[in-house]
């Protein structure tokens, strides 16, 4: 029966774990821009690199 | 010759017809010079991505910006005010650009970098337009980044605003933190509590159930004593002031529950009632984040130091320019102010010719002439050419900006108390008398259950349910609205725009459309020839009636014109193909006729002949005479205007009441606070910013903006031009919010009552409790929500059109 502790208490760990991240996450604004990083997501690399990339190959 | 039309050049960079076909490289071409300087910067360091992305991204560089015009900010003390954070080597410091518009923008915004290699970082919100820039200090300036901005066509805007010592406008994310602590404690009590739940309170490993109990309360506290904080401080307050908020009996049955539950668990009597308390301190904190969010992209504040320039021309005694910043401006120092910018105080014309465009203003589109020796105002648009000025007032002191120095924006206005707090009052003085009754019944009868039912009424009856009803109500209702262009700053607007029983209209900008002024010609048929030599000749003007008659002729090519000659205030000549044209006044023209229309005319004589006239008239919003009678019903309706009344008989036929013209904007002010002396409340209409007093001491300020990424004056609610003519609708889905509230009411009193069944008997286990408590708050969600979604079906009906929230998706090419 003991192992039911161990196991709450690690369940407990990790939900804190989260909830520390969930914290995190508020306090860096990743909230804040909600819209930007969904077109910035598409942009293409920049030139230069893709300069390097043609000269690799 | 109608192909002729077909073959337009558009602009490469900014999609402009290219009237004039020599600036082009290579195969692209161009509109005008800046345009082209923009591409060949871009194209320099191979940023010519940015016109792969979208077509024609840029924004018409037509309009030059004089070369010194940020001479300012290399004044220390504003560097100190813009620039946020700044050590040895970084500056950050964030721009607000009106015209990013597109991806094409956020690209190269973002790549800055490349265009100045101590520009460290660009980062872009466009919800908000701002671009964030961290730089070099030792190698560039602020000045410097500024001008790479200007050049590339993104010019931030500065305002007086960007001075004040307001604290950073951060926004508050306590509550966020505050609602992820609490669902995660919320979430694990409800686990720990199913063991307690299944087996009713009769748990065979006692170990377990202790281990159970002490977890469950060591996750209550930061519930208790962190989220909860908030119900505790607004309690005692209202409490000191002698009044009872709703939050006082929720206080009341989360500190009672708490009390009891830590008694339980320490003397090991019972479970207790943490997960019930957790739970409903979880849900009202959704409820009120629900209903307090606001739109971050949106201002609702503003005043006109958003619209005044930070800088400004002085001109010293020697002749000498030199800027500075508006702030240290005094009376009797003369400046200078250059093409489109905003004249910061009330002035004399020096020198120059004025044509002074109060659109901000009044909403009035059309530009003002004004001569030398007369007295601008103060918040006017020069149009024209530069202009040297004498300031008479200081820039607070002005004519329209003094009106920001009355009460009504001194005192903070009155949110109104929400009336689900009136209603409290009543329910917790209800809630103490069955308390006490039932404490009475069991004095008499079995004495060791008073301490059990009392608590166990005071836990019960926490009108959670009650706030819940209120702030999903009005969350949603927000939602809904601003999904068709209604943008209220708060959940209290809707209930104060429920009570309203007047409305007062501005006339300019507001029932009239600001851009679109009819343009009728009136006479002989127009060949296409004609037209072109119209077009040409008006093409050279820059007064406001020929731009206006400009964009009304279809494009074609123009002609050169010879003997180009403008005289102020009459009219313009020249000569064009051997035709002599003149477009004018009456006076101008030599011709004595009586127009039965109002508004401006413009009359065209080519080769002495006269062939008509152009009549510009402001065109009233679509579906305006229906709204006003269908308002009439219900309202008092009445009409202010800052014009003088030459459109009064039109204007009559809507308005049965009061209309007033000449109004000045402490006159609008005044009208307001003298309707609500007599007990009315007021729901004020305006746009620019000469109404901003009156929409400030309304009830409901409501901004009509056709763009609603413009500025707009102080108000309560900003309300999409396009929505203008559902306004009635939009009203009536306002007023349905108490209904919606009201029912919802019965069905948590419903609950209340069936959990004070147990309570009064002194037998409410926790499994009753932990059931009770979320199924009433999940089903008064759900009703609020579902409810004032299915109303909002009244305004599909209507015709309302949902409009888009992105602001991208606004043909905002035309930005200021």
């Amino acid at each position: 029966m003991s192992v039911i502790f161990i196991l709450i208490l690690a369940s407990l760990m990790i939900a804190i774990g989260f909830l520390i991240a969930f914290i995190w996450s508020v306090k860096t604004n990743q909230y804040e821009d909600d819209y930007t990083p969904s077109v910035r997501i598409l942009f293409e690399n920049d030139v230069k690199q893709d300069k390097d990339d043609k000269t690799k190959q | 010759m109608i192909k002729e039309t077909q073959r337009i050049m558009l602009c490469y960079h900014c999609g402009e017809n290219c009237e004039n076909e020599t600036i082009h490289i290579a195969e692209k071409h161009f509109c005008c010079q800046g345009c082209k300087t923009v591409y060949e910067i871009l194209n320099k360091v191979e940023l010519c991505d940015y016109y792969m992305m979208e077509s024609q991204p840029g924004l018409s560089q037509k309009t030059q910006v004089r070369p010194d015009k940020f001479v300012f900010l290399d004044d220390d003390t504003l560097q100190l005010k813009l620039i946020h954070y700044k050590d040895k080597v970084q500056s950050h410091v964030s721009f607000y650009l009106p015209q990013m518009h597109c991806s094409s923008c956020i690209w190269l915004l973002e790549h800055l970098g490349k265009l100045d290699k101590h520009i460290i970082r660009s980062q872009v919100n466009f919800l908000k337009k701002e671009v964030s820039i961290v730089f070099n200090h030792q190698y560039t300036s602020l000045r410097k980044v500024t001008e790479l901005l200007t050049a590339i066509g993104y010019e931030p805007h500065f305002s007086l605003n960007n001075l004040a010592d307001k604290p950073k406008k951060n926004y508050d994310k306590t509550r966020i933190y505050k609602i992820g602590v609490t669902g995660f404690c919320f979430g694990n009590i409800m686990l720990l509590s199913f063991p307690e739940y299944f087996s009713l309170g009769n748990m065979e490993e006692k170990d377990l159930q202790q281990l159970f109990s002490y977890l469950i309360l060591f996750l209550s506290l930061p519930v208790f004593f962190y989220s909860a904080s908030e119900f505790f401080v607004s309690a005692w307050k209202s409490i000191k002031q002698k009044i009872l908020n709703i939050d006082a009996p929720i206080a009341i049955a989360i500190l009672i529950t708490f009390g009891r539950s830590l008694y339980e668990i320490l003397s090991q009597t019972g479970a207790g009632y943490l997960d019930s308390m957790s739970g409903i301190v979880f849900f009202m904190l959704i409820g009120r984040f629900f209903q307090n969010k606001t739109y971050n992209t949106m201002a609702f504040d503003r005043d006109y130091t958003s619209y005044f320039p930070l800088g400004v021309t002085l001109l010293s005694e020697n002749g000498m320019e030199e800027q500075i910043p508006v702030s240290n401006l005094k009376t009797g120092q003369r400046i200078k102010v250059h093409s489109s910018e905003i004249i910061p105080a009330d002035c004399i014309l020096f020198l120059g010719k004025g044509m002074i465009d109060y659109s901000f203003v009044s909403g009035e589109a059309i530009p003002v002439e004004k001569h030398i020796g007369e007295i601008i105002y103060a918040g006017g648009k020069q149009t024209g050419g530069a202009l040297e000025l004498e300031v008479v007032k200081d820039v607070s002191q002005s004519y329209l900006t003094q009106l920001w120095n009355n009460d009504a924006f001194t005192k903070a206005k009155d949110t109104g108390k929400s009336y689900i707090h009136s209603i409290s009052k009543y329910f917790t003085l209800v809630l103490f008398s069955i308390a006490i009754a039932s404490a009475l019944y069991w004095y008499v009868h079995d004495a060791s259950r008073i301490w059990n039912s009392v608590t166990s009424v005071l836990i019960v009856a926490c009108p959670c349910a009650l706030l819940l009803s209120a702030t999903f109500t009005n969350g949603n209702m927000l939602r809904i609205l601003q999904k068709y262009g209604f943008y209220a700053r708060n959940a209290a607007v809707i209930e104060q725009i429920s009570e309203a029983d007047t409305i007062v209209f501005d006339k300019t900008g507001t029932i009239t459309q600001q851009e679109e002024s009819a343009i009728t010609f009136t006479g002989v048929q127009l060949h296409y020839e004609t037209i072109q030599l119209i077009r040409s000749l008006v093409g050279q003007s820059n007064h406001p009636l020929s731009k206006a008659i400009l964009q009304s002729l279809p494009f074609c090519k123009l002609i050169p014109v010879k003997n180009y000659e403008e005289l102020v205030g009459l009219g313009i000549r020249g000569r064009v193909l051997d035709h002599e044209i003149l477009m004018g006044s009456s006076d101008f023209i030599n011709e004595k006729i009586v127009s039965t229309d109002k508004g401006s005319n413009v009359y065209v004589k080519i080769d002495n002949k006269l062939l008509g006239y152009y009549s510009i008239q402001t065109t009233y919003r679509p579906g305006l005479s229906e709204l006003l009678k269908e308002l009439q019903e219900k309202y008092d309706i009445s009409l202010l205007s800052g014009d003088n009344n030459s459109e009064q008989l039109k204007l009559k036929k809507w308005f049965r009441s009061d209309l007033l013209f000449n109004q000045s904007p402490q006159d609008k002010l005044n009208y307001i606070k003298k309707l609500q002396a007599y007990g009315k409340k007021v729901i004020m209409m305006g746009d620019g910013l000469n109404d901003a007093g009156a929409l400030k001491q309304s009830d409901v300020g409501i901004a009509v903006t056709d763009n609603i990424n413009n500025f707009s004056p102080a108000c309560d609610v900003i309300m999409n031009g396009n929505s203008f003519s559902y306004f009635n609708p939009l009203l009536r889905y306002c007023k349905q919010n108490k209904l919606i509230i009201n029912m919802s009411f019965v069905i948590s009193i419903a609950y209340n009552l069936i959990g004070l069944y147990f309570a009064v008997q002194g037998q409410l286990k926790p499994v009753i409790a932990a059931i009770l408590m979320p199924v009433s708050s999940i089903s008064i969600v759900l009703f609020t929500t579902g409810m004032s979604s299915l109303c909002s079906l009244s305004l599909k009906k209507a015709g309302l059109k949902v409009i888009n929230k992105h602001p991208k998706d606004d043909t905002n090419h035309t930005a200021n």
